[in-house]
């Protein structure tokens, strides 16, 4: 695919402080790209040098070929859904929506039509006179997803969309998003700072750490195969155990984890003998009886944690480390099923689900 | 029943003593409410007392100094004069204030803040201060003193009200806003008229009456900047050497009447502003 946006050696300093740094990234026409990390890690000082609100320090941004790098925000194909919504208060929702069309030399009527379809693909063609401190945050979002899009920008940016709303609002909101991506053709550049959101909406993921990219992937590839620990803190949760590797092959690695054996099937193996081993709670299970062969850790329950459609199990391993496996609860299955809290258990967990990180310093 | 009358019993002390409560507070509202404004009920019963010397009991009905002031040639220059200044600064001083104003929140650059602090010192100065130091001035340059000296007195004194007011409110007001409006295509003078602008718009309503009436009472610095040409507040001060007279409380009354309008005005304007289903 063609890529509609690229930043080239992209770098923000205030003073020196450092922004984002040295960020080589090509969007392709169409994608739903996320940036992701938590607050401080420049995915909105990126989207804001993407829009034209603020300038990069060095590097070049080209917009479907043009450089676009030094253009105020009206001069760009580019529009950006702000966090705050930022609708004007003194205009009525369609006027809020004309104002972009009237900016380009559209006339009252024309503009109007096109505000009234905008609306009705936000479902709100009936507020068209309402004032936007009538309306309710979700509407207030809609309003500004249709303000966005009904210039037809070629790229539209989404800057922390659904921070604002309610827990249940932002799951609706989060597949109404992508159906509208998916509608509208173009390309979404989302930030945010929730990783569900990230993993829920997006083709790709950026994670973000101080001002440099992390990972760039699709959500599973994120998700199955983090390349740092800090990635794989961010998206899920991941149990980390120091570990030393006692033997290396051409297909599998064999660990000593505080004196019990795992073997990985990891293909990044870390240089050094002192590495870190990094488990999903959801990928280790609890083996009962005598049954299963190695990849075992024992340890004692300490503690069970509800979470409705799933319930953790905080096991700590003989080292003191504490170590969660998750289980699905399924229809029947019910949390007094789990090994009980002081219980000897014993987690079992495959080659393939052990990650291989370098040592913490 | 025994339990009903048990809480009629438990709750009427309390009640009472919340009724003393309640009238103790209006008692004092009232007090201070007569400190703020009789005063003024005095000034309009005697403007239209019928007798010269002011003093009870009120001996009649009259619009006889009403009659006598609108014959008062001296008194009507004098409110003219002053609605020249006041007009005059007030539109001076916001034509100089506003875009300071925007400029202190849209630009950071170095001395930034001395800059905001120098413009707020002649709030702080004495008025006597400021006229003494711009007679200097305008002396210095060989202006001849005129309502004209007056008036960038006035001006001068007024900014910082005008900067104060209306870059307060542009703090308050969501730097989103108009970046979404550059985002949506608008260049920097079209996002300034179509949102900046109606959304500071009762800032400025506001500073400027504040200005007009500021700059409509003057006196410190008007003092030292006139030239022959007095200003109400001059010409009434002047003439209290022969006491006050009914006539300048038949003044008094009007001013009060034409502050009692604009503050209506003002206050139109704000609610519709606030309740409007928006402008253009």
């Amino acid at each position: 695919m063609p890529a509609i946006i690229e930043l080239s050696k992209i770098s923000k300093h205030y003073g020196s402080v450092i922004g984002v740094e040295h960020v080589d990234l090509n969007v392709a026409d169409g994608e739903f790209l996320t940036l992701l990390g938590p607050s401080g890690c420049g995915k909105s000082t990126l989207l804001r040098m993407i829009g034209g609100f603020e300038m990069p320090t060095t590097g070049t941004i080209t917009l479907s070929g043009q450089d676009v790098t030094h253009l105020p925000p009206q001069k760009r194909d580019v529009n950006m859904m702000f966090q705050d919504y930022a609708l004007f208060p003194h205009m009525t929702v369609g006027q809020n929506i004309a104002y972009g069309l009237k900016m380009k030399g559209i006339g009252k009527n024309e503009a109007r039509r096109k505000a009234e379809d905008a609306l009705e693909l936000v479902g709100l063609v009936d507020k068209i006179d309402q004032q936007p401190h009538q309306m309710s945050g979700g509407q207030k979002q809609r309003v500004a997803l249709a303000r966005a899009i009904v210039r037809e920008p070629k790229v539209l940016l989404l800057d922390e969309p659904l921070s604002a709303l309610d827990a249940k609002l932002r799951e609706q909101m989060q597949v109404e998003l992508k159906h509208m991506h998916d509608k509208l053709g173009i390309t979404f550049i989302m930030v945010t700072h929730d990783q569900t959101e990230a993993l829920v909406m997006s083709d790709r993921v950026i994670v973000m750490e101080s001002g440099r990219i992390a990972q760039d992937g699709t959500p599973e590839e994120l998700y199955e195969h983090p390349l740092t620990p800090y990635v794989a803190n961010f998206i899920g949760t991941t149990n980390f155990l120091p570990a030393r590797i006692t033997q290396r092959s051409a297909h599998e690695t064999r660990l000593d984890v505080a004196g019990q054996i795992l073997t990985t099937q990891f293909d990044r193996v870390p240089q050094g003998d002192r590495v870190r081993v990094g488990v999903r709670p959801e990928k280790a299970r609890f083996l009962n009886g005598s049954a299963a062969p190695g990849n075992i850790l024992a340890g004692t329950v300490s503690e069970h944690i509800y979470h409705g459609t799933s319930l953790r199990t905080a096991v700590i391993l003989p080292d003191g480390t504490e170590f969660y496996v998750d289980a699905m609860l399924p229809f029947g299955m019910a949390r007094a099923d789990a090994p009980a809290i002081g219980s000897e258990v014993r987690i079992g967990v495959e080659p393939e689900n052990v990650l291989l990180f370098d040592a913490e310093d | 029943m025994s339990a009903a009358s048990t809480t009629l019993v438990a709750t009427a002390p309390a009640r009472r003593g919340r009724l003393a409560a309640d009238s103790g507070f209006v008692l004092i509202v009232s007090l201070v409410m007569a400190f703020l404004y009789l005063p003024i009920w005095i000034l309009i019963i005697y403007s239209f007392n019928d007798n010269r010397t002011l003093t009870w009991p009120l001996t009649g009905f009259t619009t006889h100094w009403y009659e006598q002031l609108f014959q008062n040639e001296q008194l009507l220059t004098a409110i003219g004069n002053s609605f020249y200044v006041a007009t005059c600064s007030t539109c001076l001083t916001l034509l100089v204030g506003v875009p300071a104003a925007l400029a202190l929140h849209r630009f950071s650059f170095p001395g930034k803040t001395i800059f905001r602090r120098l413009l707020l010192l002649p709030i702080a100065l004495p008025g006597i201060v400021t006229g003494i130091s711009m007679l200097n001035m305008f002396k210095m340059f060989g202006f001849n003193l005129s309502l004209e000296t007056v008036i960038l007195g006035h001006a001068t004194a007024l900014l910082a009200v005008v900067v104060t007011q209306v870059f307060a409110r542009l703090q308050r007001l969501p730097k989103s806003l108009s970046e979404a409006s550059s985002d949506l295509g608008a260049n920097p003078l079209q996002t300034f008229i179509h949102v900046t602008l109606p959304n500071i718009r009762t800032a400025l309503i506001g500073a400027g009456l504040l200005s007009f009436v500021l700059s409509f009472d003057e006196i410190p610095v008007t003092f030292f900047l006139t030239g022959r040409d007095n200003t109400l507040p001059m010409y009434i001060y002047s003439t209290m050497r022969r006491g006050v007279t009914p006539e300048i409380n038949a003044v008094g009354t009007i001013i009060v009447l034409m502050s009692l309008i604009l503050i209506i005005i003002s206050v139109v304007f704000t609610v519709r502003d606030n309740t409007s289903k928006g402008i253009a």
